[in-house]
């Protein structure tokens, strides 16, 4: 006991005081670090929910030598916060992530470097938010809709919303469930849809009208589409009661992927006229220790292989019009066609005068 | 004394004060008018007033559920206790996310009181109030029942005999002696219910705010530094007065105490009247505890092809989510388990060491130094996470990137425990058995090992599984430091919760399962190693 005591005692002390000399080797001994072919390391930092193919990657490594080391921090907000943060000694060479609504927040706290990437003539010019500059990349796009269950719809004999409008109608009094603007990404940008529509002036008798159909707000996408929402494998075990829920465009494919059969259409559907585009970003942060490998990367991420790996990875759209989506995706998703969007600016100047009127409106 | 101080200076105070001073620094200016403005906010007002009273009503009704629970886990016999003190402990460690939508099976829609009563206390206050007693009442079974269990009972005995009555013998000798584990127990529920962050945000609904809600959301979402930094200060003074009032009245209480094994203390229930109370006791840890961890369970088995372990298989394999883990979900356990470990032995030296040294030496900087021990409690996870970011990125403390970090802040969540659990006991240690040893020539270090140790031992058990405990289930911190190649089991929970899917809700539902076992699982083992221990004396 003796000796384990004093051993622990030492551990402990090297722990909480040795702890430099402690880290220095963690990050040698590295096993992300250590490239495969002898070559450098590229570090790319992002949210929670980025996700890529290990087979890509390792693509990316066979074509320049780099190896991708990835570092996550919470959702997109806190990602992007983190990064401003750390501004001075930056986590990693590129920041993947930052969408529509946060990328005037990127922009005046100076986040990254220009860097024009290869293969943008492929890319859609409406979704180059910097072209003049090229300070940010385009890499993927995505759709926030209402979402809803078709065997409630199907058994109450009612056709489900298309639009905004039919949002406030009486026979949809009581079926939706959306998520808190200052919570929520989708919820606010549910809430940037109905401003882009309705204009500054009018959405908020729009969210009079809505509120005074029911619609019920909860904190976070995780509760409304796994609780509160009757079409998802969690609403239903957790006897959800809303046929309703503001998600995403790709949510209906999300629900059939692993399902065996396949079934002949998703449990659930998009209002399609209720939909926020989402354009999610890569830039090469300033002060990158790999300027060189961190362009390479954003090259690659506009590449084929890449962007044909996003949309099972995470859910979202490519933007290169040469990338095929998968079957899942044509098969059991929704085109849109006219998302509401706004500028970049807008967002950032109005954001929180916009979301403290939306609680007042909605939460009181 | 140095060790745990300088712990607390480089992995708490340094990053605390360095995301606080950020946020109330412009241009190098300090900015302190910041202050009172935000203070004078009348929503800040509002939000700092619930946050006191629902945690105040939450400790005040954990205390009342729970003490009669420490009372039949420290006196009485039954079968099946080690475990189911190791389930009460479940809670605990869980995600809120998750044990909030166990919760939900009970209290929301549909749930048992909306089919049995129709009653629905979702987005009620009464939510988070039950909630709260869901997740601390293991805080109060363990920390009062461990000192209960050793409390000799033939102190309360004697007063029978000479004559008191059943409830006067308890309030007169048995209470004042436990005053000092109760006093504990309700400032460490008070400390966790009043920086309540997810069950407040899942089942009280976007209308309830608590202070730690409104610093999550300044920081992570809109950052504004400024007035996150206002309200971490804010939340700063509310447990430093909290704190100071704790340390008052348990200085006038502590007494030292004759401990006896545990094991003599306890025996099989007597009478109708014990009986009632065992099973009272029973029924409740079932209705509100085990209830609703059994819905976790049964959904995790509930597949697409009826019930199965499809989930369970799923998650072995890194193919399908290939990228989500870099890893298979299932190797989150051993990640969590070795992050675990590594946190409850930094926890348990440091806050041992911060313990002994309190035990010891008297004054005021003694006593400072115990409050500050417990601010990481009261200090919102994203305040650390946003701190260590911040402050440990240069050499030679950059450690952002290391594994190291993890722990470190789990630890830091596991020492106010470590320090609590220990106090009471150490204190209670009679000065005389050292002394005597001493007088015998025995060194200090061996009049620890003989005289403390061996009393101690069974705190130290209690410790050691808070501390693992807390650092399985610790989310906040860790989301932002775990790296992707090897995340936590909590944080793995939460990432597939974030896909839709079935597959991914079955996984998250199975991963929870498994987190619940792997918790009893260790806490049952650290019971063990502790029984042993004591039995030496």
């Amino acid at each position: 006991m003796n000796t384990n005591l004093r051993r622990a005692v030492v551990a402990a002390a090297v722990a909480a005081l040795g702890l430099p000399a402690l880290a220095a080797c963690g990050g040698s001994g590295d096993k992300g670090s250590a490239g495969a072919g002898g070559g450098k390391t590229v570090t790319l930092v992002s949210h929670d929910s980025f996700l890529v193919s290990d087979s890509v990657l390792k693509e990316f490594t066979k074509q320049t030598g780099y190896t991708v080391k990835v570092v996550k921090g919470g959702d997109a907000g806190q990602a992007v916060n983190q990064a401003i943060l750390s501004k001075s000694h930056p986590q990693g060479d590129v920041f993947f992530g930052v969408d529509n609504t946060l990328l005037s927040r990127a922009f005046d706290n100076d986040l990254f470097t220009p860097y024009e990437a290869k293969g943008l003539d492929r890319v859609p010019k409406d979704v180059q938010a910097d072209a003049a500059r090229h300070r940010v990349t385009p890499v993927d796009s995505g759709d926030i809709c209402v979402n809803y269950d078709r065997a409630y719809f199907a058994d109450h004999k009612l056709a489900p919303p298309q639009s905004f409008d039919d949002l406030i109608k009486p026979e949809y009094k009581n079926l939706l469930v959306t998520e808190n603007s200052a919570t929520s990404s989708p919820g606010l940008a549910f809430q940037l849809a109905t401003i882009a529509k309705y204009g500054e002036d009018n959405w908020q008798d729009y969210w009079k009208k809505l509120k005074a159909n029911d619609v019920e707000v909860v904190n976070g996408w995780e509760q409304a589409y796994n609780e509160r929402f009757s079409g998802s494998a969690g609403g239903k075990k957790a006897k959800g009661d809303k046929p309703l829920v503001v998600s995403y465009a790709s949510s209906p494919p999300a629900e059939v992927v692993g399902v065996n059969p396949l079934p002949k259409e998703s449990p659930t559907g998009v209002a399609t006229g209720t939909c926020f585009r989402q354009i999610e970003f890569a830039g090469l942060l300033k002060g990158a220790k790999n300027t060189e490998g961190g362009k390479a990367l954003i090259d690659f991420m506009l590449g084929k292989a890449f962007q044909e790996d996003m949309p099972l990875q995470m859910y979202v759209n490519p933007v290169n019009e040469d990338a095929k989506l998968p079957e899942v995706f044509t098969k059991y998703g929704a085109k849109i066609a006219d998302s509401q969007t706004l500028a970049p600016e807008k967002i950032a100047k109005n954001r929180d005068q916009w979301v403290k009127a939306w609680s007042s409106i909605v939460l009181k | 004394m140095a060790l745990p101080l300088a712990f607390f200076a480089v992995f708490f105070a340094y990053p605390v004060a360095s995301i606080v001073s950020r946020g109330l620094k412009d241009g190098g200016q300090w900015r302190f008018g910041r202050i009172g403005e935000v203070i004078t906010d009348p929503h800040i007002g509002h939000v700092l007033w619930f946050t006191t009273w629902q945690a105040a009503a939450s400790t005040a009704l954990t205390l009342a559920c729970g003490l009669p629970g420490a009372y039949v886990f420290a006196r009485f016999d039954f079968p099946g206790k080690r475990l189911l003190r190791a389930v009460v402990t479940v809670p605990f460690v869980l995600p809120t996310v998750v044990a909030g939508s166990a919760f939900l099976a009970l209290l929301g829609h549909g749930g048992l009181l909306d089919e049995l009563w129709g009653v629905r206390l979702d987005t009620t206050v009464w939510a988070i109030l039950l909630a709260h007693v869901f997740f601390n009442y293991a805080v109060v079974v363990r920390t009062v029942g461990g000192l209960w269990a050793q409390l000799d009972p033939r102190q309360e005995e004697a007063a029978r005999v000479l004559g008191a009555g059943r409830l006067a013998a308890w309030w007169r000798v048995t209470l004042p002696a436990l005053g000092p584990a109760v006093a504990a127990a309700g400032l460490m529920v008070f400390l966790f219910t009043f920086t309540s962050f997810g069950v407040v945000q899942i089942l009280g609904g976007p209308r309830y705010a608590t202070l730690e809600v409104e610093i999550y959301q300044q920081t992570a979402q809109l950052l504004d530094l400024p007035t996150a930094a206002v309200l971490t200060l804010v939340q700063f003074a509310a447990v430093g007065v909290l704190l100071a009032v704790h340390a008052r009245t348990v200085r006038r209480r502590e007494a030292t105490l004759r401990l006896v094994d545990a094991a003599r203390t306890a025996r099989r229930p007597q009478g109708a009247g014990q009986w009632a109370l065992l099973a009272s006791v029973l029924v409740f840890i079932t209705l509100l505890i085990l209830l609703p961890l059994a819905v976790l369970v049964l959904r995790s088995f509930d597949g697409p092809d009826g019930y199965g372990l499809a989930f369970y298989r799923a998650l072995a394999s890194a193919g399908d989510n290939g990228g989500t883990f870099v890893v298979a979900p299932l190797e989150t356990i051993g990640n969590s388990l070795a992050y675990g470990l590594a946190a409850t032995a930094i926890a348990v030296v440091v806050g041992g060491l911060a313990a002994a040294a309190l035990t010891r030496r008297e004054g005021r900087l003694v006593r400072g130094f115990d409050a500050l021990l417990m601010l990481p409690l009261g200090t919102s996870a994203v305040t650390v996470g946003f701190g260590f970011l911040i402050a440990l990125d240069e050499p030679p403390l950059d450690l952002r990137t290391s594994w190291i970090l993890v722990p470190l802040a789990q630890a830091l969540v596991g020492v106010p425990f470590v320090v609590r659990t220990m106090l009471p006991v150490l204190r209670a240690v009679d000065a005389r058995l050292r002394e005597a040893a001493a007088v015998l020539g025995a060194s200090p270090l061996r009049a620890w090992r003989e005289v403390d140790l061996p009393l101690v031992g069974r705190a130290l058990g209690v410790a050691a599984g808070f501390a693992f405990a807390v650092s399985l289930g610790e989310f906040g911190a860790t989301v932002f430091i775990a790296r992707p190649d090897s995340p936590t089991l909590p944080v793995a929970v939460a990432r597939l919760l974030g896909r839709p899917g079935e597959l991914n809700y079955g996984q998250a539902m199975a991963l929870s399962t498994i987190l619940m076992l792997v918790c009893a699982a260790a806490l049952l083992v650290l019971e063990r190693v502790r029984t042993d221990r004591t039995g030496e004396f």
